[in-house]
């Protein structure tokens, strides 16, 4: 196990390394962030006192090897735009992001879960049918566009749900968080629920599948001989043989979740992690990009670590094989 | 470990203070369209931050909703001698620590405005060149080496701060730790990329201001602006967008206030170059570059139907452009009318100028920059193939538009023939525009920076800088008003229209609309 952990920190090494070259230097090729920076009446003599004060001055090599030698030492450079180191710009709105990628994961496995094995233990039914549907929708209808939709529909015509924001945060075990209220929960719902739709309609995908395979499995039809309730050969029997390539799947989906909540955060106003990328793409603020894509690399790493151990605990025969090697 | 009964208890306390707010609305809830880089106010010159400063940090001039210039900090000026300034200061005016207002902190303001570590667009360009010292605690003068009219604009720029934090980093200011100023509202909260939170200042020399909190949250998605409007989760929004705009106005539930903003969206083009990169001749082969010929820029101005861009394209949210800034502005030409939309003029000219058959053409716009600015390059190429130049457009994101329109092309020149851009002008005043759009470029001397189609005449050049040198107000906005219309003679930049400042806010709320943008929660008042 230990050896199978450095060998997936060794890869994520080189993974950060190329990524870092080619998001410095693609950002670098794109524009000057000078002309997003400064005012436009200023005259080129600002201009270039800007770039001395960024060390945009320098070629791109030296501000490479500068970058570099920064970054070993754990200094990632300041924000063009905010003048803040860009790491502590990111991981002050880590939490808010993080917070809304686990309140969708939740509300995947919550809401995906009975759907899919509902429609996959009666595939036939009228209402799997219509469970159905509505997932091809969930799959193929624009985030932005359901985002909106759904503002239009629960703040502004029903009122019921404030359209955008971030609850009041508490400060929890040194986290920030805004779960602990229930006008946070207020806050939260509609963005997660914007978020999660891809992964509810993934979650009900995979569970009706993986029921209904399971289902004709003998060990069902062999615990449905032995006279078990049907809540138990569900239960327990198919939900935990159908839960391995659901964890694998929602383990990897976690990463896009708070890499790609881009559109969600942006709609909804949520103060995380992938607005600021989104303006920080805009403005070319590169210390930005770069921290952001050495985290989310990182985060990747340990999610896939984590899913695999998870894997090894759900399925018996992960662990056998191991323990065989 | 918080037990479960204690955090329900702690659920219900967290909800109170909301509820007690909706119940007596003593806050003021803003959602702005563009987020401030930092509470500092010297750290970066642009439109939002300036914005935010000015409720906390006060200038020693004002500028008013049509950035006339008027009394600040400063109580008055006057020139001692055509090179030296003298301000009065503001008797009585506290800082929110208490401490007394005077002459020190202006200079010691000067020193630091220019001078902010790793400032993105510095202020150093209001401050070169002028040398302050104190008379007494309330007088200060402002020397320059050459006689400089423009004074009281420059030094409406920025905020004036306390000396007693000097040595106060950006950092400082974003904390609150340092952010002092005599502004109506002071520092309550700045969290990035969410909310900043104002507290009334109670003790405000300009009177008590009319709200006790002002929330100001970034919304720079355009439906997310409106539906959080429409909501109720803000009071008020800015940079309204145009497509909304019928629909509010519509809603008895909400008033929109606009003005004639100080910006101009112009189209530039390639002077400078004997063949241009993006224009070739009617089957395709090399031409002589026709945008050299003041009778083919004539002829492009006049196949333009600016009504027709306001009323389709930006819904009515806008006015047609005869110049750089509309003719209420200082230094505005008061005889330039809006050029006719005649497209048989055009092609008359084009022929006069020999090309008959027209010519091919790409244009280059950004994408998102300026509101419907696609919509708008894409109706004007439409316009233009329809006097028989095939015009094609291509838009970039604005990072990558500027860079290439600015630098892009070999020797660092200007890439592109012909650019659709913007112009805000920050001084509100003619003289900026001017100096930056149409005198002919020059790194060293600063002028003509953002000339991105080099258009040069040494007559215009001469006309602003005798202007620029004139101390009487009316001789030296006749002056501007002059090189302006000399510029309208060449065509040498197309005017094209004048955007509106739009906001929008629910029932009951006066909002002072403003030419320069700022979103200022003191102008905005409670009405029964």
């Amino acid at each position: 196990m230990l050896a199978f952990i450095l060998r997936r920190l060794g890869q994520a090494t080189l993974v950060i390394g190329a990524m870092i070259v080619i998001v410095f230097f693609g950002v670098n090729v794109i524009g000057d962030p000078v002309y997003m920076l400064i005012s436009p009446e200023m005259d080129q003599n600002a201009i270039e006192s800007t770039k001395v004060a960024l060390g945009l001055d320098k070629p791109i090599w030296e501000q490479f090897v500068y970058f570099v030698t920064g970054a070993v030492q754990g200094d990632l450079g300041r924000s063009f735009v905010h003048g803040e180191p860009a790491i502590k710009l990111i991981l002050s709105r880590m939490p808010a992001t993080m917070e809304l990628a686990l309140v969708a994961l939740l509300m995947a496995i919550v809401i995906g879960l009975p759907l899919g094995v509902y429609a996959g233990l009666k595939p036939e039914s009228r209402i799997s049918k219509a469970i159905m549907a509505i997932s091809i929708l969930g799959f193929s209808l624009p985030t932005f566009w359901v985002g909106l939709m759904l503002i239009m529909f629960f703040s502004v015509m029903l009122g019921w749900l404030p359209a955008t924001g971030r609850g009041d945060v508490v400060r929890v075990l040194g986290i920030e968080t805004s779960l602990l209220s229930w006008q946070g929960w207020t806050f939260i719902a509609l963005p997660a629920l914007n978020l999660a739709l891809l992964k509810i309609s993934l979650v009900i995908r995979l569970a009706r599948a993986g029921t209904r395979e399971a289902a004709l499995m003998d060990y069902v039809k062999f615990a449905r001989a032995k006279g078990l309730a049907q809540s138990r050969i569900v239960g327990v029997h198919i939900m935990k043989n159908i839960m391995i390539p659901i964890v694998t799947v929602l383990g990897l989906e976690f990463g896009s979740l708070v890499a790609f909540s881009v559109v969600t955060e942006t709609i909804f106003a949520w103060p995380g992690m992938g607005k600021l990328l989104l303006e920080a793409i805009q403005r070319l603020d590169r210390p930005v990009i770069v921290a952001y894509v050495m985290v989310v690399v990182v985060l990747f790493v340990v999610i896939n670590l984590v899913v695999d151990v998870l894997y090894s605990i759900l399925d018996p025969r992960v662990r056998l094989t191991e323990a065989k090697a | 470990m918080l037990t479960r009964r204690s955090l329900i208890a702690a659920a219900g306390a967290f909800a109170l203070p909301g509820l007690a707010g909706a119940q007596d609305q003593p806050d003021l809830r803003i959602g702005l369209a563009f987020e401030p880089s930092s509470f500092d106010p010297h750290f970066h010159n642009t439109t939002p931050n300036k914005s935010l400063a000015r409720s906390v940090f006060e200038p020693l001039v004002f500028q008013d909703e049509r950035q006339t210039v008027r009394p600040g900090l400063a109580t008055g000026w006057r020139l001692v001698d055509p090179l030296t300034w003298e301000f009065a200061l503001r008797p009585g005016v506290r800082w929110h620590d208490g401490a007394a207002f005077g002459a020190d902190d202006v200079v010691f303001t000067f020193e630091r405005a220019p001078a902010v570590p790793r400032s993105p667009s510095s202020f150093a360009g209001f401050i070169a060149g002028k040398t302050v010292e104190k008379v007494d605690d309330l007088t200060v003068r402002v020397r320059t080496a050459e006689p400089y009219p423009q004074m009281p604009i420059d030094l409406s720029t920025f905020g004036i701060v306390p000396a007693s934090t000097r040595g106060a980093t950006s950092d400082d200011y974003n904390t609150g730790k340092s952010a002092i100023g005599t502004g109506p509202f002071r520092f309550g909260e700045f969290v990035r990329g969410d909310r900043t939170l104002l507290l009334r200042n109670e003790a405000y020399w300009g009177g008590m201001p009319p709200w006790r909190r002002v929330i100001m949250r970034v919304l720079r998605s355009d439906p997310t602006r409106v539906a959080s409007l429409l909501a109720g989760d803000v009071d008020l929004i800015e940079t309204v967008p145009t497509a909304d705009l019928a629909r509010l106005r519509g809603d008895p539930r909400f008033t929109v206030t606009s003005i004639i903003s100080n910006r101009v969206i112009y189209l530039a083009m390639d002077q400078f170059r004997d063949e241009s990169p993006f224009i070739r001749g009617p089957a395709g082969e090399m031409v002589r570059n026709p945008l050299k010929d003041a009778r083919v820029r004539r002829a492009l101005s006049h196949a333009i139907n600016r009504q027709a861009l306001v009323d389709r394209v930006m819904e009515g949210d806008a006015r047609p452009a005869s110049q750089f800034l509309d003719a209420s502005f200082f230094g505005a030409s008061k005889t330039l009318g809006v050029p006719a939309f005649d497209a048989g003029l055009a092609r008359r000219l084009l022929a006069e100028a020999g090309f008959p058959n027209g010519f091919r053409l790409k244009m280059h716009g950004p994408q998102g920059r300026y509101a419907n600015d696609t919509k708008l390059i894409e109706a004007i190429a439409q316009m233009f193939t329809r006097i028989g130049i095939q015009t094609e457009i291509e838009t970039l994101p604005p990072a990558i538009f500027f860079t290439r329109g600015s630098t892009g092309g070999p020797g660092n020149t200007p890439e592109f023939s012909m650019i659709m851009a913007g112009w805000g002008s920050a001084a509100g005043e003619m003289s900026d525009p001017l100096r930056n759009l149409a005198a002919t470029f020059d790194a060293a001397a600063g002028r003509g920076s953002s000339n991105r189609g080099r258009y040069a005449n040494p007559a215009v050049d001469a006309a602003i800088d005798a202007a620029l040198a004139t101390i009487d107000d009316t001789a030296r906005s006749a002056g501007l008003a002059r090189a302006m219309e000399q510029v309208s003679d060449d065509m040498g930049i197309i005017p094209v229209l004048y955007p509106l400042n739009t906001w929008a806010a629910r029932r009951g709320l006066g909002v002072a609309a403003r030419s320069d943008e700022f979103t200022l929660p003191f102008h905005v008042t409670r009405q029964s």
